[in-house]
């Protein structure tokens, strides 16, 4: 991996409920400026792991370490205030308010003044391709809107670290072929993003790095063509026995 | 113009209009009907801070308003207080036992039913404690001697008491015209609306809920004491007893909550309403209550936004997500 | 202070047979929580309705209110089944807060009925057993037990026993139990969701109609009974565990008991008031109850 500073570090993270132990003693670094994405089976514990990271969940044994800084078990608007944000795999708008009002509430992270907290939702949603809903209720808007409100929500806290879970699931191809440019942009404008996603052609051309997850472990992690071609991952999502049926084809093929 | 400042304007224009009214009559029955009615406002405004903009429904905000009125008593009784410093010490005193509820509450997660009942609870606690302790006059109440004087609180007519429940109201209303226009405000609806979101994005729920507590309290407090230095007397049934818990929700409901004026007109409404069964029905007991009640299960039933929703009213908008 | 065993014993039956009339008021309330996952603030003021036609069958018919019971226990059924079908199911839209209020509302409006029809005074009923005392305990510490106190607690127990009877053996109760773990499978096997929320709501309101049976010769009734019932079958509830039967019953008896020895230490009044400050703490500190399970 390129030689830049550390943004977020995990340092042996796990949690169990009950018996269920839904992230296993996952370690990983996220550099600063990349663009980096969490996949593996449904189930995984990728958003469990999520919920750890951003302090929705404590985790039972480990550390979360954010530019150098312990945030383990820290509440979530205290890592918001930090420079971590995260988006939710089932959107959470403010259902009752308009897209602007909702952006506002991210952007007041920065600012006391609403005039210009409404003033920088209006800035936010020109750069998620939402200033022409800005009075919308945003139970008003479609599932991609939301998808959309969502990102530029998180994007208005000016946040140094955007976790973005399954910001692509329930778009249809029109809608993540115009989405992925947006987190592209997102990226290169300096913000670092590591986002779980289950579209792999978004990975693929997205991101600089990969881990997967399954189980609750992380069993490979590399670039996105190296991590497709582990067999450990084609067994994971594709059943047991699969990367070596898949390899016996390509042989005798 | 700005929203800030159409709500100001617009705050203003209402408290002139209504201040004006004690200098075209003397009639005692208009100035009653005028004080009882933003009396009716102000507690619906209180409410509908922690209730319609919190979105947190007390349905023992009697807790606060009693505090308030035993405040006032106590301390110009038991003190030999001026009114005019009670009045503020007794807010004071309210929004200090909201924010010891809302903390207490809001620490341990409580939302919903759970916080509807535990309110309705401290009310209790507080009706039955004031029952029977000396200090509050027990279950006889405590009676302010007459005096009439500007500079005691009692005014010789119903003008002054007009005047000084328009200035709580007025107050309640830059409160409420603040929450719509401040970064307090948006927090605060965004608990409301969605409580994780909120936290991801850096908001502190505990905090904006607590604080909201202590808004609400001290409004509601206000509205105890000015009632004291009106009737003149207190005592727990009138306190701590339900019927002004109710009003103050029901009013903010009808009218609309989370809104600016929705409570006034939901309170104006409902003492109309209140005022015309009494003409026609004569003085029941009950029939206030019984009226208000179903007016607040037509309202849920069929008018879930109020009647300020009606303004604003699209049938896209009508069902709320999640 | 000491007092000695006889007052002691006095007081842990009236606690006891209290208890079990809370516990069936609780029951009721938990059947409703436990299925419709609402909490019923019209609870009390149902309570009070019951108890008002308890008294006016006594006192316009001559009926003797354990006569009553084969009448109320239907009515009340009808009032609740009419209540939930018409009232609660049609204004809830399906958000919670909404139901809360209504059930405010509806609490509102049937104590205040009350209130102009009955006024304000505080009732009791004379029978020819009110005053009647049976002795319990061994000769040393011998109590007399006021007899309708007694019968109450025996009538509590039975009823309890029937309710939880029919939810474990009956096809209703079958679908009740359905409905309550899982409301879309259950419409999806064929059952009338809407309907089993009416019975269950009948069915909460029934156990008033009986507990009210068994209240009225050994208490009172004004409009205002309600709210002292509804709060303490609330502290029921939450300390038993939202949903759980044993929970009711045992939480029940136990406040009976609390608040029986909160009055002998502390007099009735603040005797009332450890009831709620037993509520607040359950909220606060335990909200799962003592036999609820940590959500």
């Amino acid at each position: 991996m390129a030689d830049s500073q550390v943004l977020l570090e995990v340092q042996g993270v796990s949690r169990s409920f009950g018996g269920l132990k839904a992230v296993q003693d996952v370690s990983l670094t996220v550099p600063q400026g990349s663009l980096t994405a969490l996949i593996g089976p449904n189930g995984a514990g990728k958003t469990t792991l999520f919920a750890l990271l951003s302090g929705f969940l404590t985790p039972d044994t480990g550390h979360v370490i954010l530019q150098g800084q312990d945030i383990t078990g820290h509440s979530p608007h205290l890592n918001a205030k930090l420079g971590m944000t995260r988006t939710f795999q089932i959107v959470q708008p403010f259902a009752a308010q308009t897209v602007r009002e909702n952006i506002a509430v991210g952007a007041h992270l920065h600012t006391a003044s609403r005039a210009q907290a409404l003033d920088i939702a209006a800035q936010v949603a020109q750069r998620v391709g939402l200033a022409d809903q800005l009075d919308k209720l945003a139970s008003d808007l479609t599932v991609a809107g939301r998808k959309r409100l969502e990102l530029a929500r998180a994007l208005a806290t000016e946040p140094k670290l955007l976790l973005l879970d399954e910001v692509l699931a329930g778009l249809n191809p029109q809608e993540i072929a115009e989405m992925i440019p947006v987190v592209r942009s997102i990226a290169a404008s300096g913000v670092t993003v590591l986002m779980i996603e289950h579209v792999m052609q978004a990975v693929m051309s997205l991101a600089d790095y990969v881990w997967v997850l399954a189980q609750g472990q992380l069993i490979a992690q590399g670039t996105p063509s190296e991590v497709t071609r582990h067999p450990q991952v084609i067994e994971a999502y594709l059943g047991h026995g699969t990367a070596a049926r898949l390899r016996r084809a390509e042989m005798s093929a | 113009m700005t929203q800030v400042r159409k709500d100001f304007f617009s705050i203003l224009l209402f408290v002139c209009l209504v201040a004006v009214v004690p200098l075209l009559t003397q009639s005692g029955v208009v100035l009653n009907f005028v004080m009882m009615a933003l009396f009716a406002c102000l507690i619906a405004q209180a409410w509908n801070v922690l209730g319609g903009f919190g979105g947190q429904f007390s349905f023992g905000h009697a807790l606060f308003f009693g505090t308030g009125a035993y405040f006032q008593a106590i301390a110009q009784l038991s003190w030999g207080w001026n009114p005019w410093l009670a009045l503020p010490a007794a807010m004071l005193m309210a929004a200090l036992v909201g924010a010891w509820v809302g903390a207490l509450s809001f620490r341990y997660g409580l939302k919903g039913s759970y916080f509807a009942l535990v309110t309705l609870a401290f009310a209790e606690v507080f009706r039955i404690v004031s029952l029977s302790v000396p200090f509050t006059g027990a279950g006889v109440g405590l009676m302010l001697p007459l005096k009439e004087s500007i500079g005691n609180m009692q005014f010789g007519s119903r003008s002054g008491f007009v005047w000084l429940i328009l200035g709580l109201v007025a107050l309640a209303l830059c409160v409420t015209a603040y929450l719509r226009n401040s970064r307090f405000g948006a927090y605060l609806q965004a608990v409301r609306d969605n409580e994780d979101a909120a936290r991801a994005v850096g908001v502190n729920p505990f905090h904006v809920k607590t604080w909201a507590t202590v808004l609400s309290g001290g409004l509601m407090g206000s509205a105890g004491a000015f009632y004291v230095q009106v009737f003149q007397y207190i005592d727990p049934g009138i306190g701590f007893g339900s019927h002004t818990s109710v009003e103050a929700l029901v009013g903010a409901i009808v009218g609309g909550m989370g809104t600016l004026w929705g409570p006034v007109l939901g309170a104006v409404a409902l003492h109309v309403l209140a005022d015309l069964t009494r003409n026609l029905f004569g003085q029941m007991p009950g029939i206030n209550m019984i009226i208000y009640g179903t007016v607040l299960i037509v309202i849920v039933m069929f008018l879930p936004r109020g009647i300020a929703g009606l303004a604003s009213y699209t049938p896209k908008s009508w069902r709320r997500n999640g | 202070m000491m007092f000695d065993a006889s007052i002691l014993l006095s007081a842990l039956l009236n606690g006891l047979t209290t208890g079990a009339v809370y516990a069936l008021i609780a029951l009721g309330l938990t059947l409703i929580y436990g299925v419709l996952h609402i909490i019923n603030f019209a609870h009390g003021a149902s309570l009070m309705m019951a108890l008002y036609g308890v008294y006016a069958l006594k006192e316009r018919w001559g009926i003797d209110p354990y006569v009553a019971l084969p009448v109320m226990v239907p009515a009340m059924f009808v009032l609740g089944y009419v209540m939930q079908r018409v009232v609660i199911n049609r204004a809830s839209h399906g958000k919670d807060e909404n139901i809360l209020l209504v059930t405010l509302g509806l609490s509102i409006v049937m104590e205040n009925l009350a209130l102009l029809f009955f006024k304000s005074d505080t009732r009791t009923i004379d029978t020819a057993y009110t005053l009647t005392t049976v002795a319990i305990g061994p000769e040393s510490a011998q109590v007399m037990v006021s007899l309708p106190k007694l019968v109450a607690f025996a009538g509590a127990l039975v009823v309890s026993a029937l309710l939880i009877l029919i939810l474990q053996r009956t096809d209703l109760g079958r679908a009740i139990r359905a409905v309550a773990k899982e409301k879309q499978g259950a419409r999806l096997m064929g059952i009338d969701v809407e309907h089993v929320y009416a019975m269950c709501f009948g069915l909460g309101l029934a156990c008033l109609g009986a507990a009210a049976c068994f209240l009225l010769p050994a208490y009172y009734v004004n409009p205002q009974v309600g709210n002292g019932f509804v709060l303490v079958a609330f502290t029921v509830v939450v300390l038993g565990g939202m949903g759980s039967f044993a929970g009711a019953l045992l939480g029940g008896l136990l406040i009976g008991v609390v608040e029986s020895f909160g009055g002998l230490f502390l007099g009735e009044s603040l005797g009332q008031v450890g009831i709620f400050v037993i509520f607040i703490g359950v909220l606060l500190l335990r909200p799962e109850g003592l036999f609820g399970a940590k959500t």
